[in-house]
């Protein structure tokens, strides 16, 4: 996948001094972007420690931490509510009974097709005291992505070759049996990477619980900027925080991938992919 | 049905807004990302190195702190700008590590003879890029990019919390008045933007099946 060599030659003599030279300039000019980057952050007086001091308050941490703590919970109950909303949506998707696919379908559709945002912020408007913001984030998030993992489940265990199906049904298991039996442990390896790359997905996108007033990560930092006024450095915290805890758990899938890819002889089937990158 | 009527104008500009923010960061993502995705796979390895690593920060980066950085740290560097500005760069910026990973994906599908066989009749790099690779790279990328858009095009309901009036913001400010028309609201803007996506959905389609070999 990542080996592109084959769009050009081994490069000879003359190439590889192009190369070289590509390579010098390409460094250079990101050296430049660099430096302009530094030279402008210290012209607008970015380094002062003044800026950087709330970061030694624990108390500022300590707000941080439970922002981090909202984000990952609202994350953690959407992913286990959307895997088993996403479960009974392709259950219902498979279904024999075509009155039972269609639904399942058109659910699957009309959430897809509605922005995140707007389900949030009418969830909250509807039932303020009911469900809070944190509720109105996870109901939201849980309907969208189950509609998203519906069809990678749905995909997964129509991946398995249909040898697998046919040859359960010939020893008589029931329909139900030939899924969780035969179709299902298959099926997993396929599907795991992609529900563990889905979890990036949902961690973004908790984020916009802002709008409806979740206390999360970024809305927490945004508070703290417009407390002590340094804007930038608090930018710069937070997407150090938010970016290596999302590359954290996307190296998860690449591992998740790479284990169960040599878990098997047989190459696995044809690797399944959500198109869809989320906010 | 007959409120909705009343506030007409307001939700019509909200989502002529949204679809000029969508519009034009759709054009920069995409120009942007396909040059991702040349340097990704171009044989100077800083050039590749640089792609890898925008690719991989981007898109471990929530749509609403891209937006933070355009909204609140990079004004505070001295530059200004009106907020759709800002939006259309934080929104171009975020779809074209996507729009990269789509092309990529593109050019990876196409048969490796015909880069041998461009090379064979004597074409440099970029010759064989711009005449062979990207044309069907692009075809094969169609229907991702499809996708890419469409969640563009609901991501830009981002934009509202960041001081532009689109769908979500005129969802927000509409339930401020009128909490008691909440389902009549929800159903007339989601449903808004169910037509735009399927629209969206339609036109790529249509270039599919009309890029198709002949």
């Amino acid at each position: 996948m990542n080996d592109t060599g084959f769009l050009y030659d081994a490069p000879g003599p003359r190439a590889r001094r192009r190369i070289l030279a590509a390579s010098v300039l390409t460094g250079l000019a990101l050296a430049a972007v660099a430096v302009w980057i530094v030279v402008r952050l210290n012209d607008r007086g970015q380094f002062v420690t003044d800026l950087w001091e709330p970061f030694n308050d624990p108390s500022v941490w300590s707000t941080i931490g439970q922002g981090l703590g909202n984000t990952l919970k609202a994350a953690a109950l959407a992913i286990v509510f959307a895997i088993a909303f996403g479960a009974v949506l392709a259950a219902g998707r498979l279904s024999d009974h075509a009155p039972v696919r269609w639904v399942a379908n058109l659910v699957v559709e009309v959430f897809r097709a509605i922005p995140l945002l707007i389900m949030m912020i009418a969830l909250f408007a509807a039932f303020p005291a009911t469900l809070g913001p944190l509720w109105s984030v996870v109901i939201a998030l849980t309907v969208y992505n189950g509609s998203l993992l519906s069809e990678v489940f749905r995909a997964g265990v129509n991946g398995v070759p249909s040898g697998q199906r046919e040859a359960a049904f010939a020893l008589g298991l029931r329909k139900t049996q030939v899924l969780t039996l035969v179709l299902l442990p298959q099926a997993v390896r396929t599907m795991l990477p992609v529900i563990i790359s889905q979890c990036v997905v949902t961690l973004k996108d908790t984020a916009l619980g802002r709008i409806v007033t979740y206390q999360e990560l970024l809305l927490v930092g945004s508070t703290i900027e417009v407390t002590y006024q340094n804007y930038v450095p608090t930018t710069i915290v937070l997407a150090a925080i938010y970016v290596s805890l999302n590359m954290s758990v996307s190296g998860l899938a690449q591992l998740a991938q790479r284990w169960l890819s040599r878990a098997r002889k047989s190459a696995p089937p044809a690797s399944i992919t959500v198109a869809e990158p989320g906010a | 049905m007959g409120f909705l009527w009343d506030n007409h104008s307001v939700i019509l500009d909200a989502f002529g807004e949204g679809l000029i923010l969508s519009g034009w960061a759709a054009l920069f993502a995409l120009v942007v990302g396909t040059l991702l995705a040349v340097m990704r796979v171009s044989p100077v390895p800083p050039l590749r190195w640089t792609g890898t690593a925008y690719v991989a920060v981007l898109r471990n980066t929530p749509l609403v702190l891209c937006f933070m950085v355009f909204t609140s740290a990079i004004p505070h560097l001295g530059f200004t700008a009106e907020p759709l500005t800002w939006a259309i760069w934080a929104l171009s910026a975020y779809t074209a590590a996507f729009v990269c990973e789509a092309v990529r994906a593109g050019i990876m599908s196409v048969p490796r003879g015909q880069a041998e066989a461009a090379r064979a009749v004597g074409m440099t790099f970029g010759q064989s890029m711009r005449l062979v690779i990207l044309p069907q790279a692009l075809r094969a990328a169609v229907p991702p990019l499809g996708n890419t858009m469409i969640a563009m095009w609901k991501n830009s309901t981002v934009a509202a919390g960041f001081g532009v009036a689109e769908g979500a913001g005129a969802l927000h400010d509409l339930l401020n008045e009128h909490a008691d028309k909440i389902w009549t609201l929800f159903v007339g803007i989601a449903a808004g933007y169910m037509v735009v996506v399927f629209a969206i959905s339609a036109v790529f389609r249509l270039i599919e099946r009309t890029w198709r070999y002949a």
